[in-house]
């Protein structure tokens, strides 16, 4: 019987093939840790589960991105703690301080794989779905059984297909898609499945990224995009299969699509930009693994070149990765970005997790390239989120209120 | 005698703990204990008792997989999670930490503060007004777990995770 790419993955790292609904142990193929959960994962192996050493030192990653550099005596002390785990254990794969975030890091290391099972102890871990592997987010206790053991179980799930078709009109993009999929979805509407994105193939890596990310927002365990037109080797088992059953299908038309926001306080709460109403904002932030690569980058500077931000608004960038910010500086876009009167920020998971970077005071409203706009995420809960697309993003760093691309490119985009 | 907590659809894990509270971020990780529901439900914290249970609406624990959201209602010895729907991780955070969790909406049926006596044993919530009411029974795996007080004493006992034959 035809297999979903979720049953595919996981079938191969069982050994037998399996279907959706079985509880199955599997191999993983790579275990990422982050600095926010790495000195409780790395307690819970040690003094919990008694383990000495991790399973396989190369397949266990680790990346300083969640507060990036440290903003306190306590996280830079907890940091070094995981540096000097880390040596001792000799992993090899460190991911420190201005690196970036870690998805878009292990994909552009080439760690993360085709086909491959991926746990991470971040949420956004579906991000690996970008390259067609099985990517999941869990918490301590889970990831320091699979860097303990190099296994997990997993109950494998159902799919939910999005369906796209056609292709974006200018000013709209990837997180559009996303979003407009969370507003017909809804939060739980692929909770315990898997979702696969159809029809993006002409999508780049980082942009599938967005989608994949995003996934987690409708609940799923993993979001996969079927690896086609990939750089990176695809084994030949991985293809989707003609007759696959989904436990649900959702076909969105590029060719029609609106941008999309997300008004505060949860996700799925999208609406057509255009049904907005005006909403003043005192933020622009461009940034985390959903929407701060290069590709983000590059599309906001294609907004705001030759102009500045309207008066009284902050822009802050942070790149996702030092590879992105790398690209942005060597093509111009980082210029361009800086005389619009924008700052930048260490690569890395910046303010979506409230922490530090750019904090969100009582009362302010924030437009965020970013996944989450629930209330307190990037700090006080009478902040209010806004979540679009980077084009968007530009577009109401020069107007002051959320805005819709066409509005400032007067007719002239995509040549801008 | 138990109380009850009620709460409504798609509580995040932001809302749980906000990540600003995050043992990571804290001088005496201990605190922890002081935050659950800080920001979202202020009296929850310094009110709850042992044994007290959550009755929340759709899709209770969704966002972050940051285990100090489940790991901060243990440590203020949460009885119980009920709930139409969790999100994944939560669920399953929650069920490593050894936290029974019971899929069944029981928002309309008991209110915020009621006095009930859980027996977990056979799934069964005593109300203060002399009803009993059923709660399903959870997959048999997964009871293992619970009784075993969590995935990591589960492990070392039987040298297997969980659903493993």
């Amino acid at each position: 019987m035809a297999q979903t790419l979720s049953e595919q993955i996981l079938s191969h790292a069982a050994g037998r093939p399996v279907s959706a609904g079985e509880v199955v142990t599997v191999n993983v193929d790579l275990v990422m840790m982050h600095d926010s959960l790495s000195p409780s994962i790395i307690r819970v192996l040690h003094e919990e589960l008694g383990a000495e050493r991790v399973w396989d030192p190369q397949r266990v990653a680790v990346v300083i991105d969640h507060v990036a550099p440290a903003a306190s005596v306590q996280t830079a002390e907890k940091q070094a703690e995981v540096r000097r785990w880390v040596r001792t254990q000799g992993i090899t794969h460190l991911f420190d301080v201005g690196r970036g975030i870690s998805h878009p890091v292990l994909v552009e290391e080439g760690l993360a794989r085709p086909g491959m099972v991926i746990v991470g102890s971040d949420s956004h871990s579906t991000a690996y779905g970008c390259v067609g592997a099985f990517g999941t987010g869990m918490g301590t206790t889970d990831i320091a059984l699979a860097a303990a053991t190099g296994r997990t179980w997993f109950r494998v799930p159902e799919t939910v297909l999005v369906h796209a078709q056609g292709r974006f009109r200018p000013g709209v993009s990837a997180k559009d898609l996303a979003l407009k999929a969370a507003r017909m979805l809804r939060a739980d509407g692929a909770t315990y499945a898997a979702v696969e994105w159809h029809g993006v193939e002409f999508l780049g890596v980082m942009e599938r990224m967005t989608l994949a990310t995003l996934s987690i927002e409708v609940g799923a365990k993993a979001g996969i995009v079927p690896p086609t037109g990939l750089l990176q080797t695809v084994p030949e088992w991985l293809r989707v299969e003609e007759g696959t059953r989904y436990s649900r299908v959702v076909e969105i038309d590029l060719d029609d699509l609106e941008p999309q926001v997300s008004a505060p306080h949860t996700v799925d709460n999208v609406i057509d930009l255009r049904d907005l109403g005006r909403v003043a904002v005192d933020v622009v932030y461009l940034g985390t693994c959903t929407n701060g690569h290069y590709e983000d980058m590059a599309a906001a500077a294609r907004i705001l070149r030759g102009r500045r931000l309207a008066p009284g608004v902050r822009m802050l960038v942070v790149p996702a990765s030092a590879q992105a910010l790398q690209l942005a500086a060597e093509d111009g876009t980082l210029a361009t970005l800086l005389a619009a009167g924008a700052t930048i920020g260490t690569p890395g998971c910046g303010a979506c997790i409230g922490r530090h970077m750019g904090v969100l005071a009582p009362g302010e409203v924030c437009l965020f390239t970013g996944n989450r706009n629930f209330r307190g995420r990037m700090g006080s809960p009478e902040a209010r989120i806004y979540l679009a697309s980077p084009e968007v993003a530009a577009a109401t760093a020069l107007t002051g209120y959320i805005t819709h691309p066409q509005e400032v490119v007067d007719g002239r985009y995509p040549e801008l | 005698m138990a109380r009850v907590w009620i709460f409504g659809p798609d509580i995040n894990t932001d809302q749980i703990v906000p990540g600003r509270y995050a043992p990571y971020m804290l001088k005496n990780e201990d605190d922890l204990r002081k935050y659950p529901f800080i920001e979202h439900r202020p009296d929850f914290a310094s009110n709850v008792r042992p044994g007290d249970i959550i009755v929340a609406g759709n899709n209770f624990g969704c966002g972050s997989s940051r285990e100090y959201a489940p790991l901060a209602l243990r440590m203020v010895d949460i009885g119980a999670i009920i709930a139409p729907l969790f999100a994944r991780i939560f669920f399953r955070n929650a069920l490593n930490l050894g936290i029974p969790c019971f899929t069944a909406d029981l928002t309309a049926e008991l209110r915020d503060g009621q006095e009930v006596e859980l027996d977990l044993e056979r799934g069964r919530i005593h109300t203060d007004d002399g009803r009993s009411i059923q709660l399903p029974p959870p997959p048999a795996f997964l009871r293992e777990v619970w009784a075993a007080g969590g995935v990591v004493p589960f492990y070392r006992k039987y040298g297997r995770f969980p659903g493993e034959g």
